[in-house]
């Protein structure tokens, strides 16, 4: 594979962030879990909006949800991006009850639904970083 | 309670341009508006005792050191974004009841076109209260910008309500109308069909060319006072009869609401109706903040004009024109006005208020409302009246 230099802004692998993009290089989507009260939460923080408990667990997700709302990016607001258009952004409600924002990938835009089922697909975008992108449940049957 | 205790008594604001730049600092523009609001307050600078600046577009002291605000005892600047000014008035209305301040400078504006800033938003993540998570979270999935984390909204509300594009259309139509009544709005001249609305390129999907604001250099800014001080002074006052600031939840992130559709202003203008004492059918007029169309409909059923699901109907067929049920943004709006961060809404309320509006005028107006959006969809709601 050639060398080029990966331009788009990535995450930055620190805090409890860098610890859920740590879980994506290593193969696995995992969610916040309160050992408390049991619930999911995503964006990460440090202690349950829900019960106030500190203790919590990284629980692997199942990787499937559905699309829960999406947007067809046709002009690019930031340059490194202006070769992807256009492109899936969506928000994808997990089986788990969490939302986060991703990419469908390989998805034409007029196929986009909301409701519509998708599975994760983990891609490494350099040898530090790894992205959850999702990919229609259909194209895998 | 803050009901009628408190009144805007000046307003000012630059004229607005796009090429080739207004040519001066983003201080000197702010302290154009500021200076024409003092004076048309009929105070001097150094009256000034209190300042609320926008975020991120200076510092009290500095507006003091230039005023000659020699003893400036409030300062504070609200994080809400474009629900700044009407938060601050807000804030300046509680300084001066409580006795904090006497006079109180909120001055907003920027090189929007010509500066950095806009353009380079994704640079400018840092006055986001989420700014972190979007960058973690949002930005590496190509969502770097306003219209596409708003977008998301707007299509959850199409899915959920069956709001249209045609409906976000004529929010477009409806401010550029107005425009065309408004000499300093940069869209006068320019008028909007339905046909060009729809025909205008996708930015975001279902976000338009023509549902996006304008990116304008100006500045705009007003001076709030106490009712007993505003007798005193030259203007005729317009009384902040009441007032709301919210925040949806969470503030900071966008995609696990429990309710999507919730804002600030969902809890802030019950808040602020009941401080008044009327509901929002005794409103005149309203001036929303429209940095995209979709966010005016949704503010109009957050705020209460309608059922949450029917601003879509509500917006149509000149609804939101002069000569509708509620006209709103007479000014044109940051949509075809000028973008100047909300400041011009609160202006444009109390010219009409005050009746100088001239062919824009709502006949016999006697209540108005301001709304502010900001951020990722903190709100503010002022209700004003003469």
């Amino acid at each position: 594979m050639p060398e080029t230099k990966y331009a788009k802004p990535l995450p930055q692998m620190e805090g409890l962030a860098g610890e859920f993009y740590g879980h994506c290089k290593n193969g696995e989507l995992r969610f916040q879990r309160c050992k408390c009260c049991g619930a999911f939460r995503h964006i990460p923080r440090e202690i349950c909006p829900e019960c106030n408990a500190f203790d919590w667990e990284w629980a692997k997700s199942s990787g499937s949800g559905t699309v829960y709302t999406w947007t067809v990016v046709e002009r690019a607001l930031h340059p490194a991006f202006a070769s992807d258009t256009p492109y899936a952004a969506v928000v994808v409600e997990m089986a788990e009850g969490v939302r986060l924002l991703s990419q469908v990938v390989d998805c034409p835009p007029d196929k986009l639904r909301i409701g519509m089922p998708v599975q994760l697909e983990l891609r490494a975008m350099t040898p530090e970083v790894t992205l959850p992108f999702f990919r229609r449940l259909i194209d895998n049957q | 309670m803050l009901k009628d205790q408190a009144c805007i008594v000046g307003i000012g604001e630059t004229p607005f341009c796009r090429k080739p730049g207004s040519g001066m600092s983003e201080m000197t523009l702010q302290l154009k508006a500021a200076t024409a609001a003092t004076a048309d307050a009929g105070l001097k600078g150094s009256q000034i005792d209190g300042i609320l600046p926008f975020p991120a577009l200076g510092r009290a002291e500095a507006f003091a050191g230039a005023l000659g605000c020699e003893n400036l005892r409030f300062s504070a600047t609200l994080h809400l974004g474009g629900a700044a000014p009407v938060a601050a008035l807000r804030a300046a209305a509680m300084a001066v009841v409580s006795g904090t301040a006497s006079h109180v400078l909120i001055p907003g504006g920027w090189n929007g076109y010509s500066g950095a800033r806009a353009r380079a938003a994704v640079q400018d993540m840092n006055s986001l209260p989420g700014a972190a998570i979007a960058r973690d979270f949002y930005v590496p999935f190509g969502m770097t910008a306003p219209p596409q984390w708003y977008a998301l909204m707007a299509r959850r509300h199409m899915h959920d309500y069956g709001t249209t594009h045609e409906q976000f259309g004529a929010v477009a139509i409806a401010m550029r109308k107005h425009a065309q009544l408004n000499p300093a709005a940069l869209m006068c001249g320019k008028p909007l069909t339905m046909a060009e609305y729809l025909a205008s390129p996708m930015i975001a999907d279902p976000y338009r060319l023509n549902d996006c604001c304008l990116e304008t250099d100006g500045a705009a800014a007003f001076v709030v006072t106490t009712v007993a001080r505003a007798r005193d002074l030259g203007k005729q006052p317009i009384y902040l009869m009441g007032v709301g600031v919210g925040q949806p939840y969470p503030a900071d992130e966008i995609t696990n609401r429990r309710d999507f559709h919730r804002t600030g202003l969902t809890s802030a203008a019950p808040e602020a109706f009941r401080m008044a004492g009327i509901a929002p059918a005794d409103v005149d007029f309203a001036q929303i903040y429209d940095c995209f169309t979709f966010e005016v409909i949704q503010q109009i059923e957050e705020a209460g004009f309608c059922k949450r699901g029917e601003g879509g109907a509500f917006v149509e067929h000149g609804g939101i024109e002069l000569g509708g049920r509620l006209p709103v943004n007479t000014h044109g709006g940051l949509l075809s006005q000028a973008h100047v961060l909300g400041l011009s809404h609160v202006v444009e309320a109390v010219r009409q208020l005050r009746g100088e509006c001239g062919a824009r005028q709502v006949q016999n107006a006697e209540i108005g409302v301001v709304t502010g959006w900001g951020d990722f969809g903190d709100g503010a709601i002022a209700i004003l009246r003469r």
